[in-house]
């Protein structure tokens, strides 16, 4: 199986560690992933902010990297949920068919990390030992978009050490939302806060998810409040040994 | 005698308004929690519910996809039954027309069922102007009349008062506009729906003509169905001596049968009821019993203009339970009047765009009002897709702006990102800059993220949008793809590289 790892913009820019982790994590469960050089975002950016038309050499860039991959795993639901969900949308405004074709091909293909490790790989078990207490936010994207349902917390449960504790009101979004934390960054702010005191009620020292985008705005109101937790993508935590 | 919307900021400004307000943002809060646990609740008990939305939105996908021979049937059994079916393509048109029938009974006064249709074409503003006084009659409507209000919520239009001002509003302006409120009225929920219910009574009884909405339009049976919960509806709709009722070209179903997913769909996703309290339904006039003249105004206003965007359409099915304004994060903390209109949240933030244009900056803002979590999707009970929507409006909002001669800040940026992001080399450079940036404003910085990472600091510009409540990270020295460069996947000693 030919595995790519697509490390998201977002990742590859402002969260290197967790791009690292991924290969860590997939290397000692047997998966060696090539990163294709060519890769860049995928587009998500420019879609949700209405720029279809600008989109569309970003999914050509897409899927001129990862076409030929028999997987390609992204430590991100938003991510993945763009290649799924909005590629499609985007190729055929495109109007060329090579592009929708391409697309049909490369979309399905993509996997979050969590349903990458529980789907295909088949494994709950990663063998990691994470001795903290720490509570998981479902990113709406992961959730809502992919349906990862509740992978991350079976692989989480097997964590070694790892105290988890049920995030209260957790599937409320935390108000991040792409170019929505700029344009409408009260109400985003306000989401954020709401969020944030629902972590600090849990007394975890560590804030998990699936997306470093949600977790660079909630780990901000958190930081700013000087809360005492830090963020961390799951990818890391599920690298983590003794 | 009651607000308008006219002039509203763009939702950004609004909404920082509404985030200020203390009260309201509790009042929000604990409503649409608990109506949504209501929902939750209700929803569950129902093992098939997600056959049963699909059959929602398979009736409304019908009926809307053979529009034009739907209404058509639908004015012939009306007026077989003995109903006067009228047409309006726009507010100005569907208000004139109810206008000239209530003068034409002489009558100065109507009683009303809470109906969107109607607030959406400014209707008692519009009888108002033409010296016609239009009685709200749902408890909620009452209250926003009275208070010279805007409604903040489809179903629970004055969600954003709670009980002491509700007694207020009733004791200062029940008496100039009829029965004033009883003496040492008490803020008790049932005091207040006392003294409404005794405000009302002599205008029920007093009004020749009645004005309401429809919530369904069955064409084969020339069937309105008005679907409530305090029986105002039912006195509105049997009482006075003539009904007009306006209703969107889209609230038509092609059969009586179609009614079932819909009428099971409905209370359990607005109010969190497993049946509805009161459902009326009419076809045309019935000698010796209820309203013996009938009119009905079918209201385009935006309509077939919405039909015809391929992607939009699906917000017509929308049968307005409200309950993706129940579920979305950003209504429950701006509430309704951020969205400067009578469809406020997620059904808003597509519906105004797609039936008016994104010419305005007020609806143009609206696709925006959103973080795309999906939760109005999930629980929509016609499965309109609205994320996708909103995507889809966003890109009628760009596209609205491709001939600007001075293009958008936003535009150049994103124009740039493309450039940058269909080229790997490209985004290799601009990421080496960044990481350069990053080392500058990390060591300005005093603060360092938990976990070791360097703050940004306060960053200028649009950023200070985010760090002005946010830490940010300051980007690191070497990104993902130079590391793998230079360490060969991480194989060339700094194996996991990982760390931290
Ligand atoms: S969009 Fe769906 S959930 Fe929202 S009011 Fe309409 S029918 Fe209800």
């Amino acid at each position: 199986m030919r595995v790519a790892l697509q490390i998201t913009c977002v990742n590859d820019a402002m969260f290197p560690d967790t791009g690292k982790a991924v290969v860590r994590l997939l290397r000692r469960l047997g998966v060696e992933v090539d990163f294709p050089a060519a890769q860049t975002c995928c587009s998500q950016p420019m879609v949700n902010t209405g720029y279809l038309d600008e989109a569309v050499p970003v999914v050509r860039a897409y899927v001129d990297a990862f076409s030929g991959y028999d997987a390609v795993v992204t430590p991100s639901g938003s991510c993945a949920g763009s290649v799924r969900h909005q590629h499609a949308l985007v190729a055929r405004r495109s109007g060329d068919p090579g592009l929708v074709a391409a697309v049909a091909d490369t979309s399905p293909r993509a996997y979050e990390l969590s349903e990458f490790l529980v789907d295909v790989l088949g494994v709950v078990d990663v063998g990691a030992y994470f001795p903290h207490r720490v509570t998981y936010h479902p990113t709406c994207h992961s959730l809502r978009m992919l349906g990862v349902g509740d992978r991350p917390q079976q692989l989480l449960e097997n964590v070694r050490g790892i105290e988890l504790v049920d995030l209260p009101h957790a599937t409320e979004c935390c108000g991040f939302g792409g170019t929505f934390a700029l344009k409408n960054a009260d109400t985003s702010v306000a989401m954020g806060a709401d969020k944030a005191r629902h972590v600090r009620d849990t007394g975890a020292e560590v804030l998990v998810a699936g997306d470093n985008s949600c977790l660079m705005h909630i780990g901000g109101m958190l930081s700013r409040q000087r809360a005492g937790v830090r963020v961390m993508h799951l990818a890391e935590i599920l690298a983590a040994t003794a | 005698m009651s607000g308008t919307f006219v002039g509203m900021p763009a939702f950004p400004t609004a909404a920082r308004e509404a985030l200020g307000d203390t009260q309201l943002r509790r009042n929000l809060a604990h409503a649409t929690r608990t109506i949504r646990d209501k929902r939750a609740k209700v929803v569950a008990e129902v093992e098939e519910w997600e056959e049963l939305r699909l059959a929602g939105a398979g009736v409304k996908e019908a009926a809307l996809r053979d529009l034009a021979t739907h209404l058509e049937t639908l004015e012939d059994s009306l007026t077989r039954a003995g109903a006067t079916v009228h047409w309006a393509r726009d507010a100005e048109e569907a208000c004139a027309i109810v206008a000239s029938v209530t003068k034409a009974q002489g009558a100065d006064e109507v009683v009303k069922v809470k109906s969107m249709a109607t607030q959406e074409i400014g209707l008692n503003e519009a009888l108002e102007a033409d010296g016609i006084a239009a009685w709200e009659t749902d408890l909620a409507e009452l209250i926003v009349q009275l208070g010279e209000d805007l409604p903040s919520h489809i179903l629970v239009p004055a969600i954003h008062r709670n009980r002491a001002e509700i007694r207020e509003i009733f004791r200062r302006r029940m008496g100039a506009v009829g029965r004033p409120a009883p003496d040492g009225l008490s803020d008790e929920p049932a005091a207040l729906a006392g003294a409404a219910r005794e405000h009302l009574r002599e205008k029920f009884l007093r009004a020749k003509v009645a004005v309401s909405g429809a919530n369904f339009a069955v064409a084969d049976t020339g069937t309105l169905v008005v679907v409530e919960s305090e029986g105002n509806g039912r006195m509105c709709l049997t009482l006075p001596e003539v009904l007009i009722s306006v209703v969107g070209i889209e609230k038509v179903v092609a059969t009586w049968a179609d009614l079932d997913p819909m009428l099971r769909l409905l209370p359990r996703s607005s109010t969190g009821e497993r049946m509805n309290p009161y459902t009326s339904t009419w076809s045309g006039v019935t000698p010796g019993d209820g309203p013996q003249e009938v009119h009905v105004v079918l209201l385009d206003n935006g309509r077939t203009r919405a039909l015809a965007d391929d992607v939009g359409r699906q917000a017509l099915r929308c049968i307005r339970c409200s309950a993706c304004l129940n579920v979305c994060p950003v209504y429950e903390r701006v509430g309704g009047h951020a969205y400067g209109s009578v469809y406020p949240g997620p059904i808003g933030a597509i519906l105004n765009p797609l039936l008016n244009g994104v010419t305005d900056p007020q609806t143009a803002s609206l696709p925006y009002a959103s973080t795309l979590c999906g939760a109005c999707f999930e629980v929509c009970p016609v499965r309109i897709d609205i994320p996708s929507v909103l995507v889809d409006q966003r890109a009628a909002v760009v596209d609205s702006h491709r001939d600007d001669r001075i293009p958008k800040p936003e535009a150049v940026a994103m124009k740039g990102a493309a450039w940058t992001f269909s080229s790997a080399r490209r985004l290799a450079r601009a990421e080496q800059a960044s990481g350069l940036a990053g080392r500058v404003l990390g060591r300005f910085s005093r603060t360092t993220l938990p976990g070791g990472q360097a703050a940004a600091g306060r960053l200028p510009g649009p950023a200070a949008g985010w760090t002005s409540a946010r830490d940010l990270p300051a980007p690191p020295a070497e990104s993902f793809r130079a590391w793998w460069l230079r360490t060969n996947g991480g194989t060339d000693g700094g194996q996991d590289g990982g760390g931290s």
